[in-house]
């Protein structure tokens, strides 16, 4: 956990006092709608079909139970008692009053949470692999590296009006969990021949209209010349970028119409300009903030306690302890993945009760700390090996164990239209058809890793171009249909998916998937071939086939 | 429109010379760039002190050769969230050490102001009279700052670098 300090605190009560004093100034109009948008989208604040939504960050996904629990709180002071936690490490509230924001805002800030640049056409937060500090193949841990980008980029003051937004993701692990190769600035920690640590940047990946998976415009950047050269590529942008039309205006049109050699020589020359500057992160500096992240201070036990052996004869926990629980670096500890897809629920919805429940847990089981992950579920990084069977239980009873973590009903959805204003199908009543066509655990055991992803429409915060099946909202006619992709991916192999034919109305998309699924399991040359290997052998035809031959 | 300038209302020395009207031998003018680039060395040279008026889709390079003529450059920020014209004061300031008037025009609003002086920006041509009145008290809205600029104050790491010298000083 990074610890707050004096400075910390100060700019985010400050900011709190800032917006509050804007947020009067609407209400008494001496602002007037237009001048106070950029204003709240800055504090993450938007208009949604039935009210306010605000969304909070959770940089790089790390929480404390105190965090949690606050969060919990304003859950149930300020909205409808639940959160909605979105692909980005950031949690949503749906109902949230103009009126009331600013205290919501300070109740957060006095835990270290806040809104800041969750929205608008700035830079966004800073996410990072959910497993940060505690996978076992990572090189270092990610999360010192976002702190000094969150605070980088929070209230920049030339880049805080970009073309468009921004995204940093940051992972450290030879396995990418953050899925930095869609996002604006893709960041993979590394160390070169020296052993000195650097980074392989990325940029130019997005989502959206035009899906581009990210382009590496250098393999190697020293830690220490890490933001001057960050600064360079945002100046570039910031220049540059398209702001005639909105939807060529994110980083990865110019990088696409430059191409990425033109646009790689602009970012040096910018760079080598400036890149001996104030921005310099000298080794202290990055030890300064290293040691404000604190660490668990571990037990040594054993891999194979009793406790597990033992609970090892019940099979439905072996089902979730199969499919939720990831080895640690640490001998006799586990990272666990708590699943917010229970059968027939909106995905990545908590209610408040729920939080604190995880809270209460987090501090029994997980040295009170909890991660968020873009999959829309919910981790306690540091668990015993012997707690498993009681952690489980615990779980089990606020229903956040279902054990289809990575399976078909692990699905990744945005709010869609039942709060969007901004979709053009539902995408919620989607995802909660699919977790009842598969409630079967048996059958989706079998069926083995697949990841559904479910975007309401083209702005794709469902992520639909890399879910293994991608589903996307279209408006046909005042209908809702939905085109169907197969074969994405968002991890270091990270590819857009391929259309597999025209769009289906609303009552045939569960259907459809069912046989994208049926389809595979009779095509697949071995049990243990995953759906994805499956459509990268094949490619979409076969699939294809057996979707439309009777529609 | 109210003018701040050096954290106060001020009046404006300069007057916006349009390009069609003639150009006065002294006295102080603000122009446009595409007048001021026709013929910059003639104008640069002048009596009176000479501003120019530079968009924000035009690479400042094409101003260096010229800005130690220059009493004073205008940036223009066409609508609050186009924020090309912070990139350019900066440049303008830290790269190429302006050392005069550098003047925000355009929908020019309190929530902007601590990101322009944080830019280099020193004098405001203000849209809203009551914006103008509150710079001063919204200019000490932040006193911690993240990211270095050429403003010279000092960053949150900084601090921290001295505040763990100092303590390490006294032991």
């Amino acid at each position: 956990m990074y610890a707050y300090d004096e400075l910390d605190r100060t700019i985010i009560n400050e900011r709190v006092s800032e917006f509050r004093d804007q947020v009067k100034r609407r209400l008494s109009g001496e602002l007037t709608e237009d001048e106070f948008k950029m204003l709240r989208l800055q504090n993450g604040v938007y208009l949604q079909l039935h009210a306010y939504m605000f969304r909070v960050a959770i940089p790089y996904g790390t929480l404390s139970s105190k965090q949690l629990r606050r969060l919990a709180h304003v859950a149930r002071r300020y909205d409808r008692g639940y959160g909605h936690f979105t692909t980005r490490q950031n949690i949503q509230f749906n109902w949230i009053k103009l009126a009331e924001l600013p205290d919501a805002l300070s109740d957060l800030a006095d835990v270290g949470i806040h809104a800041m640049q969750t929205s608008g056409n700035n830079t966004r937060n800073v996410t990072s692999d959910q497993w940060a500090g505690v996978a076992p193949d990572e090189i270092e841990d990610p999360r010192i590296w976002s702190e000094l980008i969150r605070q980088y980029t929070t209230l920049h003051p030339e880049f805080s009006f970009l073309p468009r937004k921004f995204k940093f993701a940051i992972t450290a692990s030879a396995h990418d969990r953050a899925a930095i190769k869609v996002h604006d600035i893709g960041l993979r920690l590394h160390k070169n021949a020296e052993g000195e640590t650097g980074f392989e940047v990325l940029v130019g990946g997005g989502l959206g209209r035009t899906p581009f998976i990210a382009k590496t415009i250098k393999p190697f950047v020293p830690g220490r010349d890490l933001l001057s050269y960050i600064e360079a590529i945002l100046r570039v942008y910031n220049q540059y970028g398209r702001r005639d039309n909105i939807y060529k205006a994110r980083i990865k049109i110019l990088v696409h119409e430059l191409g990425i050699e033109k646009f790689a020589q602009e970012v040096e020359d910018e760079w080598l300009q400036m890149r001996d500057s104030a921005l310099t992160l000298d080794d202290e500096v990055v030890e300064d903030i290293r040691s404000r992240f604190s660490y668990p201070v571990y037990e040594k036990l054993p891999h194979m306690p009793e406790e597990l052996k033992k609970a090892a004869h019940d099979p439905y926990f072996e089902a979730w302890r199969k499919n939720s629980v990831a080895p640690h670096k640490v001998t006799g500890y586990a990272i666990v993945t708590l699943s917010l897809k229970p059968v027939g629920g909106p995905p990545g919805d908590a209610t408040a009760d729920q939080m604190d429940a995880i809270a209460d847990l987090a501090d029994k089981y997980s040295f009170g700390e909890i991660r968020v992950g873009h999959e829309q579920n919910l981790a306690l990084p540091h668990v015993a090996r012997r707690d498993l069977p009681a952690l489980w239980r615990e779980l089990d009873k606020i229903g956040v164990a279902t054990p289809n973590v990575n399976l078909v009903s692990d699905i990744i959805a945005c709010p869609g239209l039942d709060y969007c204003s901004l979709a053009n199908a539902r995408s919620i009543p989607i995802a909660q058809e699919l977790t009842r066509r598969f409630a079967n655990h048996d059958t989706a055991n079998l069926i083995g890793r697949l990841h559904v992803n479910i975007s309401g429409c083209i702005n794709a915060c469902g992520h639909h171009h890399v879910g293994h099946i991608g589903i996307l909202g279209v408006e046909k006619n005042g209908e809702e249909f939905y085109q169907i992709t197969i074969g994405g991916r968002a991890d270091e192999n990270a590819v857009v998916g391929t259309l597999i034919g025209p769009a289906v109305p609303y009552g045939e998309v569960a259907d459809v998937v069912e046989d994208i699924v049926e389809a595979y399991l009779a095509l697949r040359a071995r049990p243990d071939e995953l759906f994805i290997d499956t459509v990268k052998r094949l490619g979409v035809e076969p699939f294809r086939e057996r979707v439309y031959a009777t529609r | 429109m109210p003018l701040v300038r050096n954290g106060k209302i001020a009046g404006d020395e300069f007057v916006h010379v349009a390009d069609d009207a003639e150009i006065p031998g002294d006295g102080a003018i603000l122009i446009s760039s595409a007048r001021f680039l026709a013929d910059a060395e003639t104008l640069s040279r002048r009596a009176g002190k000479t501003g120019v008026i530079w968009p924000n889709n035009r690479d400042v390079d094409d101003l260096v050769p010229y800005l130690d003529r220059l009493a004073a450059v205008a940036l223009v920020f066409p609508i609050f969230r186009d924020g090309r014209a912070y990139s350019q004061a900066r440049l303008l300031r830290e790269r190429h050490s302006y050392k005069g008037e550098l003047r925000a025009t355009g929908q020019v609003l309190r929530d902007q102001f601590v990101f322009m002086l944080r830019a280099g920006f020193d004098t405001f041509e203000v849209r809203k009279e009551s914006d103008a009145e509150a710079f001063a008290q919204t200019a000490k809205r932040y006193s911690v700052f993240y990211q270095p600029t050429g403003d010279g104050r000092l960053t949150a790491l900084h601090r921290r670098m001295q505040q763990r010298h100092s303590e390490s000083a006294g032991q």
